[in-house]
Order: structure tokens, then C-alpha cells, then sequence
């Protein structure tokens, strides 16, 4: 108690100093960045939590590919539940304004069980809570579709072969959290409609649900009783489950946010072992009288510490409030991704955030903490007896340990943790080395440099470690902004501008056998190339190699879900130029024996190898046959592709439905509108907006990362301060021995401005060129486009870095040139 | 000159009792690049309590280094040192500091305040830190008595150096010390400065019956402390 007393006492004074304030605000970087991060994830969560029932639409739901049998509702009825029965899939629908594609739900009177949907006149006009689901005859739209096919209520659109009058626009539907931007928007109907649109057919992706609730202890029965006896194709899904696909996508953004967000806690790390190792210089002779008047060596590290842990719970909360208003803006930008409204955050993750202070506050300041115990006794009476330092590498082993331990955890495991570490240490290393040779090498020039420029010039070098620190630091964060900014548009439009003018910009799916003559007549009619038509025959893979196949076997979520659904199947007799073997040999012409050429892809995620026999269910009835080949496909030629492939005579005694893809020049609508006028069933997915959508959604979210790099950008700058204040003692003694010498004030704002120009330059070099390395990488590697060098990305850098750090250095060494000389000689000491 | 006769006869009159201070065979020897330095050199010293002790020499013959050795504020390459009977080397560096923080206080002549805190902080750290219970009252009472009341809220670097030399004084006598260690207190100070600081000096030892070990060259100073210790090249002469 009497030493946080004392430190408190000393506190009130040494607050005011600048390597306090470098802590605070690095604490300060460092936590606002996890927080921010934390905050809107669980804001996020909390809607989930809270509206769980209301997503599923009712307590339980039994989903199915195929009718539900008539047990699962007679059995929730004879149990006392009510229930609900709904249909969904994709379908075009026709307005007075055009054609789109919709998600269509077909629902009874009963719907939903849980929650109430929220439907207006007119997209802008007020709404009101809505009693059940749309009557029969009428529909109720998304807004979309009121803007693009003019679905205004009172007029009458086509859903298939029905006519249904649009009676409302929906506002909220409970069943949807995410809701992607209305890629298909919804259409509601009544159920008793359904047959009459004709669209439930063979190959349709149709999802069946039957929504039962009622008293916990009744569903709960239900559910363990219903389960058992669930067939392929069945699943039950309770409150807990449906949540679960949400959260896991919440959960890897937030991970890979939260990773982003470590990257300022890395570099405020720098700036906070600087500001502890400086505080201790500080106190050395503090520590020394402190001895010399009887304080043990525990009171003088208690004292110490007191006085950075009150600073560093000062910058966490301050962090902590920035991480919450930070947040706001967060989900502000992405709430085009959430039809619900977010509930306020809990208190979770400023405990995060305060984990995260106390790690870099124990890791980074306790070795120069240490260091003050052992400060001689003897320096009372002589100043120049030196202190005892321990090796930096070892002191800070613990805090680099603990910053490894907490990129791990935010990663949520350790593969991605590692690599996380192994990324920041590389681009650490990178940026150190880079910066070492360019101090260097820079340095080289200064005999060429006239005045306050050379001085400038040896000031870099002669600081050469506090420079380096602040090149890194600088640079890394600058890359991060670069490589999401220009990098990222710079590689979006050379892919884009890298497919072929006449490349398939439509799907059409859903074409029944009988209409193949019929739809390539009507092209061919227009004008149009007459689009190449594959069949699709849906199945689901029950073994591999004799071993059942079940979602439990698969750790993978995205082998789960293969496991669970059905594929589409194809056949073809020869190889397409667009698919390429890799191992096997695709079948010879007229070969009888069955085969399958299963996509590599696919193979690896479900351990499917040559020779591995395929077992199938198809409508009911099993066959299997043997893999001969695997194939390489180019998916970005937006060509209809399958993962499976069987050889001729397999499959074509089951029913099939047939799927293209073609170019639609700009202008040419009419022709998908007549198309999906005399072909109801056929369904028409516009490419061009999916890929309009994708770009938005990912605009969305690297705008968010980019604002979660902000704080890197921030500790960056934090670490420059960082740098200025250990070397403040120095600047100013230096600047009062010039000024003493006849310096005007003028030549002293320019040796400064040369020495942080200097580090901006470098730090921005460091940037670009790390940023054109890692373009380089991904456009090689993941688009496959030849990367074209951008001039525009160096010359960013260098003006970023060079202007900011200038500016940021200049504000920070006031202090150097402001000082009347006597006072900053005497200052010193 | 009273004051100080009656102070002898004290001494005088608890001649059979042990020293506050002794030392036998005290040496301190360095390393240089060259050669090994000896600095201070076998030796022997008592210092009875109440009794005032100059050590004198010129630059460079040891004196500070004596000191910083009979306060435990160093480590000797041999030889050992009694405070009130306890040996202060047979303890480690915290039993030392809480030796001194018990018995013993100090006067430097660069001051040595914590420039974080006003003078009423500094006078109250030693006291803080012995654990008293009303360390405020007391260091005010004290810098009251080194005429400073009106000062208690100032930092070091509001007071002129005499100023500070009387917080510093203050801080030294706060914990009502047996045995006070000074360094060149008046080394810093102009000569009316100094001879202000010296008054309060004694006044205090006076008042207080502490002993006092200080290190001159000021032959003034000397010439007021009860005995003399000459060194010279690390060697000592009564």
C-alpha cells in the first residue's frame, strides 16, 4: 500500500513525460484495435443469440431434398406441437419490368412459428408486423424484386405457370440473419399455390421443412425421438444447430479480423518495450536514492510497477472506448450483410482487450523493470556508475512467448497461429533487413548532402537502431494499407480484364429433356451461338471404396457438407478442353465399362484416390463404379463444370435436367425474358451480377480490414514516437550544442526534417516493395494473371510514409528546437 | 561552542561503549585494463556516537569512495564495517538498505531529490517507507524546522540549490536517524549558501544527538567536526 502510495505520488509527475504517454497510447493502438474487433463480434453473436429461434422459424425443424413423409407431422400433432410446412428454391419470377431470380418460399397459414414478419406497401413506406404468411393467390416480395421486375403490390406477377397478385413487400422475415445483399430475392407464397406453378420437378433444388414448436420438454422429446429414424436426405435441425453455419462463418471473419488486429499489438509491442526501457533510464537514479534511503529491492520494482500498470490501465481503457466507438463504424459498413439489428456488445471483449494490455504490459516492461533492482547503490555518489543490463533477447523472450501465445489463440488454432507468427515475424525480418541495408546505404550519400541535410543524414545513421525500429514498424503497417488499397483494386481489374469479351455471363438451369430441341431452336432462332447443354443428374455418394460415407467422417466443414448433400452428376463421352487430367486416363471412345473422373479438388477434401470405387444413390436406386481419372478444372472460365463426371451408359437411364451457360451481349434482356416466358421452369442466373455482388460484398470487407489496419497505421506511428522520446535527451542537447554554434531555427527544423523524411522514404520503400513482392505472389499464384508493375504503388508508399512520418517526426521533436540552449544543456547534465 | 564542548563530554562519558561506526581492514581494489587500482586501502575506523567526523582529502584520494563503503552504499574488496553493532557486509544489498533506512540518513552535494516529487514528498519517502504511520505531519514539521513551511508543494526544480540542499538535509534528519553520512554537502552551494546549510547541519546533529560522517575539503567544515580523518591515496591518517 505505502508503495502505490509513493508510486502514485511519483505517478503524477512522470505521467506527464514522454515515454508515458508513448505507453499509454500504444496500450492505447494496441487495445482499441482487439477490441474494436471483439465488440462487433459480439454484437454479432448477441443477435444470433437472441433472435435463434426466430432463424430457424420455430423451435425444431425437420429438413429434407425430398416430401417429408406424412409420420413427421402426425407425430408432432399426436405430441401436442404445432407445425408449419415450407417449401423452398430458386426460380425465375416475371413482372410487368422484366425477369429475375428469386428464392422462392411456399408457406401455410401457420408460418412462421417463431417471430413475425414485418411487411410495408412499398419498399419506403412505413411497416407493420404481419399476421402469418402471404393468402392464396397472392405473393409478398422483397424489395429487389419490386425495382427489378416491378413487382408493386397490386400488380401481378409469374411464379412458373401461376399468376399471383403481389399483396406486400417484405421488410423483415425472420428466418434470415445474413442476407447477402438479395442476391436472390425473396418471393413468399402461398403453399397452396405451389402445384399450381408446376416448378417442383425432377432435378429442381427443392428443400422441404416442417417447423414444429411448442413446450421445451415436448420438443425436445420429439427431436430425440424423430431422430433415430431419420432417412437420407432427413436432417433435424434445433435452435443450437442452425445457429451453428452462421457462427462458423462469424467466427472465421472474426478470427482473420482479429489477426489483422494483432498486427498493431505487434508493433504497439515495440513501442512499449521503448517507452518501459526509457522509463527505466529515467528512474535509475530515482531507484538509487530510493536504496540509499532503505527501500528493498521489491519496493523499488513495486513502485515502479504500480506507476506503468496505473498508465497502462489508462491506456486500456482509453483502448477499450475507442475499440467501442470503433466498432460502431465497423458495423456500420457491413451491416448490408445482417437483416436484424445488432444488439449492444457485452463486457467480454474489453476483458480481451484487457488480457491484451496485461500480456504486453507483463512481457515488455518487466525486463527493464528488473533492471532498476540492481541499479548500484553507489550511483548516489557517482552518476557514471554504470547499471548491470540484461541481454535483451532473453528479457524480452517471455513477452515474445506471450505475444506467440495470444496470436495462437486469436487464431483459434495452432496451424493458423503459426502461420500467423511465421507471416508477422517474416514480414518483420523482411522489413529489418531491407531497412538496415537502406539506412546504410542512404547514409553513404550524406557527403554528397549539403548543411542540415547531412546532419540529417548522420543522425540516421548514428541512430541506426531506433531508425531501423521505426522503418520497420512504419513499413509494415504502410504495406498492409497499400496491399489492400491499390494492390487489391490493381489486381481486381487486371482479372477481370483478364477474361475473354465473350465469356458465359448466364447460367440457365432446370432444362428438362424434353425442351433440349426446343431451347436450342429458340437460340438458334435469335441468332445465337447455340449454347453447349449438359445434363445433371442429382445423387448422393453413400461409399467410397466400400467404407460408408457419413458428414462424421469428415473433419472439414466443407467435407461434411458434400458428405450430407447431393451432387450433381454429369456425363460426357469426350474431354472437355477446359478440363485437363492429372492422374488416370479419361476413358477411350466407346468404352463400356462404368467409370467416374472425379475433380481434383473434391477428391483431396473427401480422400478419393484412383481406382477407388464410387457407390451412388440416385432417386432411390444404388449402382457404383470405379474412379479412372482425376481432373484439373478451370472454374473461372464460368463454364458449367461438375465434380463428377461418369462415363456413357451410367446415368442416362435416370432422370436428368439439363444446364448451359452463354453470353448475353449487353442490351440483348429480351432474350432471357422470352426465354423464361416459354420455358417457366427454366431458371436464369445472372453472372454478372453474382460477380457484382461478390465485389461489393468484398469491397465491404476488406474496406473493413483496411479500418482494422488503421490501427496498424496508428502504432506505427506510436513507435516513431516511440523512437523520438528515447532519443529526446539526445535531440535536445544536440539542438542547444547548434544552437549555442549560431543555428537558426530554420536549419534546425531542416536537420530534423531530413532524418524523419529520410525514415518516412525508407519506411514507404519498404512498403512497396513488399507490397509488389506479395502481388506478385497472389497474382502468379492465386489469379494466374501475369503481374503488371504499377508504378502508382511505390509512389503511394513513398508519399504516405515521407509526408506523414515527416510531419509526425517534426511535431514530435518540437521540443528539441523550441528549448532555449543553456536550459536544455543544464537539462541534460 | 558550548553546544559542542558539552557534546565531547558526552562522548567523553560513553568512552567504554562500542562505536556506531567501525571499521577494520576496509579495502576496495578495482581492475583496470593496466593494472589493479586500489582505491581505498586496509582501512581501520571508529566512530563513537554523537561524535562529528570530517574525512578530508584532496580529489582523487578516496574520501567518497570511504564513504559510499562505511554507508554499505558499495561493496568492499576486503575488510568489514559495523553499524550500531550490526555487520553490514554479513547482509545482502535489502538487508543493507533496511539497515540504513533504520539508522542512517544522508546529504549529498548534488542533493539527489526525486525530481518527480514536491519537497514534502521527498521528505516524506523515507518515512513511507520505514512503514510510518504519519509520514505527512512528521516531514512537515521537519522542513518547518530547515525554515522551508512555506515551500512543502514546490518540486526540486521550483527551489533554488541551497533550497533544495535543506529539503535534502530535512529528508536526511526526517526519519530521526542515529547516524548521518553527508558527501560535500556544501560542495554545490555558494559560500553564504553553504555556511547556511553547515548552521542547519549541526543545529540539527546538536538538537538530535545524531552522529555525523561527512567528506570535505572545505576546511571550514572540517574545522567544526569533532575529529578529523585525513586520506590520502587511499590510505587513512588520524
Amino acid at each position: 500500500m505505502k508503495n502505490f502510495l509513493i508510486a502514485m505520488r511519483m505517478l503524477r509527475r512522470n505521467a506527464h513525460s514522454g515515454e508515458a504517454k508513448v505507453l499509454a497510447a500504444a496500450l492505447l493502438v494496441a487495445v482499441g484495435s482487439v477490441t474494436t474487433v471483439g465488440f462487433f463480434a459480439d454484437r454479432v453473436r448477441g443477435a444470433l443469440d437472441r433472435q435463434a429461434n426466430e432463424l430457424l422459424g420455430g423451435d425444431l425443424a425437420v429438413i429434407s431434398d425430398h416430401p417429408l413423409p406424412q409420420r413427421f407431422a402426425a407425430r408432432a400433432a399426436g405430441d401436442g406441437l404445432a407445425t408449419a410446412g415450407t417449401t423452398t428454391f430458386p426460380s425465375m419470377v416475371s413482372g410487368p419490368a422484366g425477369v429475375s431470380l428469386s428464392e422462392i418460399k411456399a408457406v401455410g397459414r401457420a408460418f412462421p412459428l417463431r417471430g413475425r414478419l414485418r411487411v410495408a406497401d412499398s419498399p419506403v413506406a412505413p411497416d407493420r408486423e404481419a399476421e402469418g404468411g402471404p393468402a392464396p393467390g397472392t405473393a409478398w416480395v422483397a424489395a429487389p424484386l419490386v425495382s427489378r421486375i416491378g413487382a408493386r403490390v397490386g400488380e401481378t406477377i409469374r411464379v412458373g405457370n401461376a399468376s399471383l397478385a403481389v399483396a406486400a413487400v417484405i421488410t423483415r422475415e425472420p428466418d434470415s440473419v445474413l442476407d447477402y445483399f438479395g442476391l436472390a430475392p425473396r418471393l413468399l407464397m402461398s403453399e397452396a399455390d405451389l402445384a399450381a406453378t408446376g416448378l417442383v420437378q425432377v432435378g429442381s433444388r427443392v428443400t422441404w421443412r416442417l417447423l414444429v414448436a411448442g413446450e421445451a420438454d415436448a420438443v425436445a422429446r420429439y427431436d430425440r425421438e424423430m431422430r433415430p429414424g431419420l432417412a437420407r436426405g432427413e436432417r433435424i435441425e434445433s435452435v443450437r444447430d442452425a445457429r451453428s453455419e452462421v457462427r462458423v462463418s462469424l467466427e472465421r471473419a472474426q478470427r482473420f479480423l482479429g489477426l489483422a488486429s494483432l498486427l498493431s499489438v505487434v508493433l504497439a509491442s515495440v513501442a512499449v518495450a521503448l517507452a518501459a526501457r526509457r522509463f527505466s533510464l529515467r528512474q535509475t537514479d530515482a531507484a538509487a536514492m530510493m536504496r540509499c534511503l532503505g527501500a528493498a529491492q521489491a519496493d523499488i520494482f513495486a513502485i515502479n510497477a504500480w506507476q506503468l500498470l496505473a498508465l497502462a490501465a489508462a491506456g486500456c481503457a482509453a483502448g477499450t472506448l475507442a475499440g467501442y466507438g470503433a466498432q460502431a463504424v465497423l458495423a456500420h459498413w457491413l451491416s448490408g450483410f445482417f437483416s436484424v439489428a445488432l444488439p449492444a456488445p457485452g463486457v467480454r471483449p474489453a476483458a480481451q482487450g484487457a488480457v491484451i494490455g496485461i500480456v504486453l504490459v507483463l512481457g515488455f516492461t518487466v525486463p527493464p523493470l528488473l533492471r532498476l533492482r540492481n541499479v548500484p547503490t553507489l550511483r548516489v555518489l557517482r552518476s557514471d556508475v554504470a547499471v548491470a543490463e540484461p541481454s535483451s533477447l532473453a528479457a524480452y523472450a517471455l513477452g515474445l512467448a506471450a505475444l506467440s501465445g495470444l496470436i495462437v489463440w486469436q487464431a483459434g488454432d495452432a496451424k493458423l497461429g503459426g502461420l500467423a507468427i511465421g507471416g508477422f515475424a517474416l514480414a518483420l525480418g523482411a522489413a529489418a533487413a531491407a531497412g538496415f541495408a537502406l539506412i546504410r546505404g542512404l547514409a553513404r550519400l550524406r557527403s554528397g548532402a549539403t548543411g542540415p541535410w547531412r546532419y540529417g543524414l548522420a543522425n540516421l545513421r548514428r541512430r541506426t537502431g531506433a531508425s531501423l525500429v521505426q522503418v520497420m514498424a512504419l513499413g509494415v503497417g504502410l504495406m498492409a494499407m497499400l496491399l489492400l488499397t491499390v494492390v487489391r483494386t490493381d489486381l481486381v481489374v487486371k482479372w477481370q480484364k483478364s477474361m475473354p469479351a465473350d465469356m458465359p455471363n448466364r447460367f440457365a438451369i432446370n432444362i428438362q429433356s424434353d425442351q433440349l430441341p426446343l431451347v436450342k431452336g429458340y437460340f438458334a432462332d435469335l441468332g445465337l451461338a447455340t449454347p453447349d447443354l449438359y445434363p445433371m443428374v442429382r445423387g448422393r455418394l453413400v461409399a467410397i471404396g466400400g467404407r460408408a460415407v457419413t458428414p462424421a467422417d469428415y473433419e472439414d466443414p466443407r467435407a461434411r457438407r458434400l458428405a450430407e448433400r447431393e451432387f450433381n452428376l454429369s456425363w460426357a463421352g469426350t474431354l472437355r478442353p477446359d478440363n485437363r487430367i492429372v492422374a488416370g486416363a479419361w476413358w477411350k471412345p466407346g468404352a463400356t465399362e462404368a467409370q467416374f473422373s472425379v475433380e481434383e479438388g473434391i477428391a483431396k477434401t473427401l480422400s478419393i484416390r484412383v481406382g477407388d470405387t464410387l457407390a451412388w444413390d440416385v432417386a432411390g436406386s444404388r449402382f457404383s463404379a470405379k474412379v479412372t481419372s482425376l481432373r484439373k478444372v478451370e472454374w473461372d472460365s464460368f463454364k458449367a463444370n461438375f465434380f463428377v463426371i461418369a462415363s456413357p451408359g451410367v446415368l442416362e437411364a435416370y432422370p436428368a435436367s439439363w444446364i448451359t451457360s452463354f453470353h448475353l451481349p449487353a442490351g440483348r434482356e429480351e432474350v432471357v425474358n422470352r426465354l423464361v416466358d416459354r420455358f417457366p421452369n427454366v431458371s436464369v442466373i445472372d453472372l454478372t451480377a453474382i460477380m457484382g455482388q461478390v465485389k461489393r460484398i468484398s469491397d465491404q470487407v476488406s474496406r473493413a480490414v483496411e479500418f482494422v489496419f488503421l490501427f496498424a497505421i496508428a502504432a506505427g506511428i506510436v513507435v516513431l514516437f516511440a523512437a523520438i522520446t528515447a532519443t529526446q535527451d539526445e535531440r535536445v542537447f544536440e539542438g542547444a550544442v547548434m544552437r549555442t554554434l549560431g543555428a537558426s531555427r530554420r536549419q534546425m527544423v531542416l536537420t530534423q526534417l531530413a532524418e524523419f523524411l529520410a525514415i518516412g522514404l525508407l519506411a514507404g520503400l519498404v512498403a512497396a516493395a513488399g507490397a509488389v513482392g506479395l502481388a506478385m505472389v497472389l497474382s502468379d499464384r492465386v489469379l494466374g494473371v501475369p503481374y503488371e508493375f504499377d508504378w502508382l504503388v511505390p509512389v503511394a508508399g513513398l508519399l504516405a510514409g515521407g509526408a506523414g512520418v515527416a510531419l509526425a517526426g517534426l511535431l514530435g521533436t518540437r521540443k528539441a528546437i523550441d528549448t532555449p540552449p543553456l536550459a536544455a544543456i543544464r537539462a541534460v547534465t | 561552542m558550548n553546544a559542542t564542548s558539552e557534546v565531547e563530554r558526552e562522548t567523553a562519558g560513553v568512552a567504554g561503549r562500542s562505536a556506531i561506526v567501525r571499521a577494520e581492514g576496509l579495502t576496495k581494489q578495482v581492475s583496470t585494463p593496466d593494472h589493479d587500482l586500489v582505491i581505498v586501502r586496509d582501512v581501520a575506523l571508529d566512530v563513537r556516537a554523537g561524535e562529528s567526523v570530517a574525512i578530508v582529502g584532496a580529489s582523487g584520494s578516496g574520501k567518497s569512495t570511504l564513504l559510499g563503503l562505511l554507508a554499505g552504499l558499495d561493496v568492499p574488496s576486503a575488510g568489514r564495517v559495523w553499524i550500531d553493532g550490526e555487520d553490514l557486509f554479513a547482509k545482502d544489498e535489502d538487508g543493507r538498505a533496511r539497515l540504513r533506512g533504520r539508522l542512517v540518513g544522508f546529504v549529498f552535494q548534488s542533493f539527489q531529490l526525486l525530481p518527480a516529487l514536491t519537497a514534502l514528498e521527498n521528505v516524506m519517502l523515507p518515512l513511507e517507507l520505514a512503514g510510518a504511520a504519519d509520514a505527512a505531519a512528521s516531514a512537515a514539521l521537519v522542513l518547518g524546522q530547515v525554515g522551508l513551511a512555506d515551500r512543502l508543494g514546490h518540486y526540486p526544480r521550483q527551489l533554488s540549490g541551497g533550497e533544495q540542499q535543506r529539503v535534502a538535509v530535512a529528508r536526511a534528519f526526517a526519519t530521526q536517524p542515529k547516524l548521518l553520512f553527508a558527501d560535500e554537502p556544501t560542495g554545490n552551494l555558494d559560500s553564504a549558501t553553504g555556511a547556511q546549510v553547515i548552521e542547519l547541519l549541526f543545529r540539527m546533529n546538536r538538537e538530535r544527538g545524531t552522529t555525523l560522517v561527512l567528506v570535505t575539503h572545505d576546511e571550514a567544515l572540517a574545522g567544526r567536526c569533532d575529529r578529523r580523518v585525513g586520506i590520502a591515496a587511499g590510505v587513512v591518517s588520524a
